[in-house]
């Protein structure tokens, strides 16, 4: 059995295919998050214990954490399709890339701004210039870069060309946030940031966490699939299968 | 012509943009980390003498004291090696406590104390429930006690419910 998988590069093709997609992975989407949301809020321990003594707020990491991940994943997708893109030359690729970056850009903002609220009152700042907060924030405005470039230029190829290769110079961030808490002695660092170890991390605690990666995950493809159907329509819709579509959702 | 020289340009500004960025970010964490002293460094007096630089450490151990006027606090921040003493008034953060460790930004006195106006504190990357957190306790604390009998009582869970 061999599977063509050049016919899926084709915007025509893969419209309907995104299309049955997004509900599925929408519906997905909602029961994992839900599911976590619960979970975590309600059915983990109130307050943690041992050398890290945090209280109620420390549930924000049922957010934060997955929505960290997603931000650093979604920008190897990003780069990657940009890359792929550059190439083939196939027209699909850049349309994904730039279909995922703002729900990148989103997730990024979401870990800042959970951290930031975590912050203010375990480490007593909203704010360091800690490696890993530094870091960050300039994967946000790589993001918000990609964003910005590619809108910038008028002509879509070209666009698509530049705002690619920016995505993949900016790939040097992903390894630096992974690697910011690489602090040999944390208590030689100034670092806020602990090196982290799943498996310091309780089976009751984690186990939500990693629920709600998959629902935030499967949030993604639905979101950036929607995206991409209007990213396929508006730029090929000088072909006739476009009008067509247009036509018969419009009924 | 002109397509491949705008895409060359566009390309370059992007590579300039993303370097800049880049070093901006460099340099702001190696400013940070040469603003940053251990209690050693300190004690070799190889810290800025009228700038604020920051020093961490952890807390030691029954060195916490509350001022008369409940604001202020003293206590001592240690790299295993030397100790430095710190002042501080305001509030401390939920996670601040003695055996833990700290980030402090401030400066030098003349009497050697470290008067610092923002104190930080690190979280532990061990996220466990208090039940498992006790039994792992317990089993270092009896681990513990067959080396030496007695004398932890007062290093086991000496959190001052006062913050």
């Amino acid at each position: 059995m061999t599977i063509n998988w050049f016919k899926f590069a084709s915007p025509a093709a893969f419209y309907p295919i995104a299309g049955r997609l997004i509900p599925w992975f929408g519906g997905i989407a909602a029961v994992l998050v839900l599911i976590a949301l619960y979970w975590g809020f309600f059915e983990t321990a109130d307050r943690l214990g041992g050398s890290n003594p945090q209280k109620e707020y420390y549930r924000i990491i049922f957010v934060h954490v997955p929505a960290a991940w997603m931000s650093m994943w979604l920008y190897l997708v990003l780069a990657g399709w940009s890359a792929v893109g550059l190439v083939f030359n196939t027209r699909l690729s850049f349309m994904m890339a730039k279909a995922v970056a703002p729900t990148g850009a989103i997730f990024t903002f979401l870990a800042l701004w959970t951290g930031a609220l975590w912050g203010r009152p375990s480490w007593g700042t909203y704010w360091d210039w800690d490696p890993r907060l530094t870091s960050e924030l300039l994967l946000f405005f790589l993001y918000i870069g990609y964003i910005a470039l590619h809108s910038a230029i008028d002509d879509m190829r070209r666009a698509d060309r530049a705002a690619a290769l920016l995505a993949i110079v900016g790939l040097v961030m992903v390894p630096v946030i992974y690697l910011s808490i690489n602090c040999p002695d944390p208590n030689q660092c100034a670092a806020l940031h602990q090196r982290s170890d799943p498996g310091s991390i309780h089976p009751s605690i984690l186990i939500p966490m990693l629920t709600m990666t998959l629902g935030l995950w499967s949030y993604s493809f639905a979101a950036v699939f929607a995206r991409l159907r209007n990213i396929i329509l508006s730029r090929e819709s000088d072909n006739a299968w476009v009008r067509d579509v247009v036509a018969k959702e419009a009924v | 012509m002109k397509a491949r020289q705008k895409r060359l340009v566009f390309v370059g500004l992007a590579l300039v943009g993303v370097a800049g960025a880049t070093s901006l970010a460099l340099s702001a964490l190696q400013s940070n980390i040469s603003y940053f002293f251990s209690p050693t460094q300190v004690m070799a007096n190889e810290h800025p003498l009228d700038a604020v630089f920051r020093v961490g450490g952890v807390v030691v151990e029954d060195t916490l004291e509350r001022q008369p006027d409940g604001l202020t606090v003293h206590f001592d921040v240690t790299d295993n090696a030397a100790v430095v003493p710190v002042s501080y008034t305001g509030i401390l953060p939920d996670l601040f406590s003695e055996g833990q460790g700290v980030v402090a930004k401030g400066r030098i006195g003349a009497d050697g104390t470290f008067y610092a106006e923002e104190v930080l504190a690190k979280h532990d990357e061990s996220y466990m429930p208090p039940e498992v957190a006790d039994t792992l306790q317990t089993a270092h604390v009896d681990g513990v006690v067959e080396q030496t009998a007695g004398s932890l009582a007062p290093t086991s869970t000496t959190r001052s419910p006062t913050q």
